[in-house]
C-alpha cells in the first residue's frame, strides 16, 4: 500500500521518471501505429523488432557496451536489414509477403536466440541486462535511456506533426499525393523510418516479443470511437501511453512480471472495451441498432394491419385487441405491448371499455393514420416497381417488399411513385394491392405503359 | 528404454522439424503463414492453463488446451476481420500478442507452480530432453518430448495421408471444393487444429517462436525447388530433418542454443535456394536472363549481316562492327559470337568474316520472321515506320508453326517489305 501511495503521489523522482518514459513510449507507439495499420504495415513492425534481436546481441559482442544508443543502433541496422530482405524476396522470388515476413521474424529471432545464447555460455560477466530486450523491464530504464528515449519521442511526435497531411494523404488517397507534386515513395520511406525508430524507442521497455502491439491494439481500439484521423491519432495514442504508464505500474508491483506482456493486455483491455461499447461498430451499438430496427418494423407491421382493417371495412376505425391479433397473427399480448408502445409515441390512443363497449378499442390518432399510410403505400408501390420491372411476379412480391418498406424514405417512394407514373401510368393516389388485380394485371399493364410512351 | 544422449535429441528435433514442415508446407502454400504464426503464440496461455488445472505435465490436458486456443485464434482472427472490419493482419496481431501476454504473465505470476520459464517459452530446452524421461513403475520409457513428438508426428502423417485430396483442392481451388462436396471450412479448421497440437509438441523443445520457423521455412524452401506437391512435402521434411541434424552440432561449435542454431541452419538452407534453386532460384534466373539475351545478340548479329548481302554480296565484317550490331553489352556480344562460329553460322576469311551457307539460310529464316511481324503489324493499323521497333522484339518468337499462322494472316502472294 505504501508502494501504491508513493507511487501515485509521484514521490519517488526514479518512478516518476520510468513512469514518464513509459508513457511517452506508449503514446507514440500508438500515435505511429495509427499510420501503420491504416496503411497495412500492421506485422511490418513484429517483424522489425524480432529482427532487431540479432542487433542488439552483435552490438554488445562487438562493442562490450550495453549503453542503450548503441544497442539501439545495432537493433535498427539489423531491424531495417529483414524488412529490405523481405521486400527483396517478394519482389526476386515466388514466395508471398506473408510468407517473406515469417520467414524473416523466425530466422532472425533464431539467430539472436544464437547470439544471446552463446553470450551467456560464454561467461561473460555483464549480459544479463541484454534478456531484458525479450519481453522488456521498464524498470530498467536509467535516467540516460529515458532522456535518450523521450527525446527520439518528441522527434518522432515533431516529424509526424510536420509531415500529417502527406501521410494523410498517403493513406487515403495516394494519386492524390502523387498529383501534387510528392513522391508516394519518399513519404511512404519516411513513415517506414519513423516506424522504425517508435519500435527501437520502445524496445528495452515493451521487448522485442511483443512490442508490435503497443503499434497495432491502441490504433484499433480508436478506431472503434472515431473516423476522422486527427482524433484517431490522438485518441490512439492516449490509449497508448495509458496503456504504456499502467503497464510499467502493474508489472512494477510484481517484479517477477516482465512490463512488455503488462502493457500489452492493458491494451488489449482497452481494445475489448472498445469494441464492445465504441459507437462505430461496437458490439453494444449494434445490438441497439438492431433493437431498433426491430421495433420500427414490429410498428410498422402494427400501423400496416390497422390501415388494412380500416380499408376492409371503412367505417370502423377502432379495433379490439383480438381483431388486431388475429389480422397480425400475434399473440393478444404482443398485440396490447405494441399498442401501449404507439400510445406512448402518440400514434395511438385507447378507447376504454365503457357502457355499451365492453372492451378496449385501438384507434389510431392523425400522426398514425399518416405513418401507416405511408407504409402501406411504400408496400405496395415497391410491389408494382418489382412486378413491373419483372423481377418478381406478383404472387412472389409480399415477402420482399415486407423486408425493404421499412427501409424506404419520402424521397425514394417519391420516385418510385414518379418512375411507376411516367412509364406505367400508375395513379399515385390510389396504390392497389397488387394481390387483388388478378393475373391479366402485367400484360395489361405493359399495352398501357406502351400507350403512354409513344 | 533408453537411448544414447545425443540420439534422443537428435530424433526429438528431427521430429519436430519434420512434423511442421509436413504442416507448414500446407499453410505457406494456402498463404496462412502468418496465422500459423499467431497460433504458436497463441497457444501459450492453453498450455499453462492445463497446467495450474492439472497441476501436472500430463499430455492429453496440455494437447486439449492448445487445440482449444489455437481454435480460439483461428475464430477470433476471423470474426475480427469479417464482422468488425479490422484488416487481416491487424486482428492478427491483436489477437496473438494478447494471448501470448496473457501466457507469460501467468508463467510469471504462477512461476513457482508452473514448470516453465518464460524464457524457455521462446526458444525451448531441447537440450534437456536426455534428462525428461517417462518413469513408469521405476522402468525408464525414454524421453518423453521423443514420445510426444512421435504421437505428433504419426498423427499428422495420418491426417494428410487421410485428407491428401481434400487438402489439395481446399489449398487450391475452394470454388472446386465446394462444387465437389469437400467441407473446405472444416478443412481448414482440422489443419488448425493439427498445427495448434504440432505446436505444443515442440514447444518445451523448440520454443514458441522458433517454432514459426520450422513451420514456415522448410516449405517455403522446398517451394522454390519443386512445382509438384509430393515432392515440395518430400523437399521439406528432408530440409527440416537436416537443419535439426546440423544444428545440434553446430550448437555444440558455437556454444548456444541448440533450436537457436536449428533456425540459423534452415536460414541458411532458405538463403542458398534462393540463389541456387534451379528455375526459380537467382542465379539460374539471371543465367536464362543472359542466355536470352546472348540469343537475341546472335539474331541481331546475323539479321545486319543478310541485310547488308542483299545489297553488297561481298561484304566482310570485323568482330568490332559485328558487336556494334548486337546491341547488347559487350561481353554478352563477344559470347554470342563465339557461339555463331560454333553453330558453323560464320567463317573467318582472310578480310574478314561472312556468313556461310547455313548462316546466310539462318539469317534469311530470322529475317522473313522479322518481316512478317512488320507486315502483321502494318495490317493491325501501326503505320508502316513505326512497325520496325515491335517487329525487332518479336523477330525471336517464331517458330514455323506461327511463320505459317502469321503468312495466313498477311494474305497469300503478298510482297514482305520492310528492313
Amino acid at each position: 500500500m505504501a508502494d501504491f501511495i508513493s507511487f501515485f503521489t509521484l514521490a519517488d523522482a526514479n518512478v516518476r521518471f520510468v513512469l514518464f518514459g513509459s508513457l511517452l513510449i506508449g503514446a507514440t507507439g500508438g500515435m505511429l501505429g495509427t499510420f501503420a495499420v491504416l496503411r497495412r504495415r500492421s506485422l511490418m513492425g513484429d517483424a522489425l523488432a524480432h529482427a532487431a534481436l540479432p542487433g542488439v546481441a552483435l552490438a554488445f559482442m562487438l562493442t562490450g557496451s550495453k549503453s542503450l544508443p548503441v544497442l539501439i543502433t545495432g537493433a535498427t541496422v539489423t531491424g531495417v536489414l529483414g524488412v529490405l530482405i523481405i521486400q527483396f524476396i517478394v519482389n526476386n522470388t515466388r514466395i508471398k509477403a506473408d510468407a517473406a515476413l515469417g520467414i524473416v521474424l523466425s530466422v532472425f529471432f533464431g539467430v539472436g536466440i544464437v547470439l544471446l545464447t552463446h553470450i551467456q555460455g560464454s561467461g561473460v560477466g555483464n549480459q544479463s541486462g541484454l534478456d531484458k530486450f525479450l519481453f522488456g523491464q521498464a524498470a530498467a530504464m536509467v535516467h540516460d535511456d529515458i532522456i535518450v528515449m523521450a527525446v527520439l519521442s518528441v522527434a518522432i511526435i515533431v516529424v509526424v506533426l510536420l509531415f500529417y497531411k502527406e501521410f494523410k494523404a498517403l493513406i487515403f488517397d495516394p494519386k492524390f499525393l502523387q498529383s501534387l507534386g510528392i513522391s508516394v515513395r519518399v513519404t511512404d520511406l519516411i513513415l517506414m523510418g519513423l516506424i522504425v525508430l517508435t519500435v527501437m524507442v520502445g524496445l528495452q521497455a515493451v521487448g522485442v516479443v511483443l512490442i508490435a502491439a503497443m503499434l497495432i491494439t491502441p490504433a484499433v481500439a480508436a478506431r472503434f470511437w472515431t473516423q476522422r484521423l486527427h482524433v484517431l491519432v490522438i485518441l490512439s495514442a492516449l490509449i497508448g501511453g495509458l496503456s504504456g504508464a499502467a503497464g510499467t505500474f502493474l508489472s512494477s508491483q510484481a517484479p517477477r512480471v516482465p512490463t512488455g506482456p503488462v502493457m500489452v493486455l492493458v491494451a488489449t483491455g482497452f481494445f475489448v472495451f472498445s469494441a464492445l461499447f465504441g459507437p462505430r461498430r461496437g458490439l453494444v451499438s449494434r445490438l441497439r441498432r438492431l433493437r431498433h430496427n426491430e421495433l420500427r418494423e414490429r410498428r410498422h407491421h402494427f400501423l400496416r394491419a390497422v390501415i388494412k382493417l380500416r380499408e376492409a371495412d371503412p367505417d370502423t376505425h377502432a379495433f379490439t385487441h383480438e381483431e388486431l391479433a388475429a389480422e397480425l397473427e400475434w399473440d393478444p399480448a404482443r398485440v396490447r405491448r405494441e399498442a401501449r408502445r404507439l400510445v406512448r409515441a402518440g400514434a395511438a390512443v385507447i378507447d376504454k371499455a365503457s357502457g355499451e363497449v365492453r372492451v378496449d378499442h385501438v384507434r389510431l390518432t392523425q400522426r398514425g393514420t399518416a405513418e401507416g399510410t405511408f407504409i402501406v403505400k411504400s408496400h405496395r408501390l415497391w410491389e408494382h416497381y418489382l412486378v413491373y420491372r419483372d423481377i418478381l411476379s406478383a404472387d412472389h412480391v409480399d415477402r420482399p417488399a415486407d423486408e425493404v418498406e421499412h427501409l424506404l424514405t419520402p424521397e425514394l417512394i417519391g420516385r418510385l411513385e414518379d418512375i411507376l407514373q411516367r412509364e406505367h401510368g400508375l395513379d399515385p393516389k390510389s396504390v392497389v394491392n397488387i394481390h387483388e388485380t388478378g393475373s391479366g394485371y402485367r400484360p395489361h399493364g405493359r399495352e398501357e405503359a406502351e400507350k403512354v410512351a409513344s | 528404454m533408453t537411448l544414447p544422449q545425443e540420439w534422443s535429441i537428435l530424433l526429438t528435433g528431427v521430429l519436430a522439424a519434420t512434423s511442421c514442415a509436413l504442416l507448414g508446407t500446407f499453410l505457406v502454400l494456402r498463404g496462412m503463414s502468418l496465422l500459423g504464426d499467431a497460433i504458436s503464440h497463441a497457444v501459450l496461455p492453453g498450455i499453462v492453463i492445463a497446467f495450474l488445472l492439472t497441476e501436472s505435465r500430463a499430455i492429453l490436458p496440455m494437447f486439449l488446451g492448445a487445440a482449444a486456443f489455437g481454435l480460439l485464434t483461428t475464430v477470433l482472427v476471423g470474426n475480427l476481420h469479417r464482422r468488425w472490419h479490422v484488416p487481416e493482419d491487424a486482428s492478427i496481431g491483436i489477437v496473438f500478442t494478447a494471448l501470448f501476454a496473457l501466457g507469460v504473465v501467468l508463467i510469471s505470476a504462477y512461476a513457482g507452480q508452473v514448470d516453465l520459464d518464460a524464457e524457455c517459452v521462446l526458444y525451448g530446452e531441447i537440450a534437456y530432453t536426455p534428462w525428461d524421461l517417462i518413469i513408469w513403475n521405476d522402468v525408464s520409457y525414454g524421453p518423453r518430448p521423443v514420445w510426444i513428438l512421435g504421437m505428433a508426428f504419426l498423427l499428422n502423417v495420418v491426417f494428410v495421408g487421410l485428407f491428401y485430396k481434400e487438402l489439395v483442392i481446399a489449398s487450391f481451388d475452394p470454388a472446386m471444393a465446394v462444387s465437389v462436396g469437400i467441407n473446405a471450412t472444416l478443412i481448414h479448421y482440422l489443419l488448425m487444429g493439427a498445427v495448434s497440437v504440432t505446436t505444443v509438441a515442440s514447444f518445451e523443445s523448440i520454443g514458441a517462436i522458433l517454432v514459426v520457423a520450422l513451420l514456415i521455412v522448410p516449405g517455403a524452401t522446398a517451394y522454390l525447388w519443386s512445382d509438384r506437391l509430393p515432392r515440395i512435402l518430400a523437399l521439406a521434411m528432408i530440409f527440416g530433418a537436416v537443419a535439426a541434424v546440423a544444428g545440434y552440432y553446430l550448437a555444440g561449435v558455437w556454444n548456444s542454443s541448440i533450436s537457436g542454431a536449428i533456425v540459423v541452419v534452415l536460414g541458411g538452407i532458405f538463403l542458398l535456394s534462393v540463389l541456387l534453386a534451379p528455375r526459380q532460384g537467382l542465379l539460374a534466373k539471371l543465367y536464362m536472363q543472359a542466355a536470352l539475351s546472348v540469343k537475341v545478340a546472335q539474331d541481331h548479329m546475323l539479321l545486319s549481316m543478310v541485310r547488308v548481302a542483299e545489297v553488297d554480296e561481298e561484304r566482310r565484317w570485323l568482330g568490332g562492327a559485328l558487336i556494334q550490331e548486337a546491341s547488347v553489352s559487350a561481353l554478352l556480344a563477344k559470347l554470342a559470337l563465339r557461339r555463331l562460329r560454333q553453330r558453323v553460322l560464320l567463317q573467318e576469311t582472310a578480310t574478314g568474316m561472312r556468313l556461310t551457307e547455313q548462316g546466310r539460310r539462318e539469317g534469311r529464316r530470322l529475317l522473313r520472321g522479322h518481316r512478317l511481324w512488320e507486315t502483321y503489324l502494318n495490317e493491325l493499323g501501326v503505320r508502316a515506320d513505326h512497325v520496325h521497333e515491335p517487329a525487332n522484339a518479336l523477330e525471336h518468337y517464331i517458330d514455323d508453326q506461327l511463320d505459317r499462322e502469321l503468312d495466313g494472316e498477311v494474305g497469300d502472294g503478298t510482297v514482305l517489305r520492310g528492313r
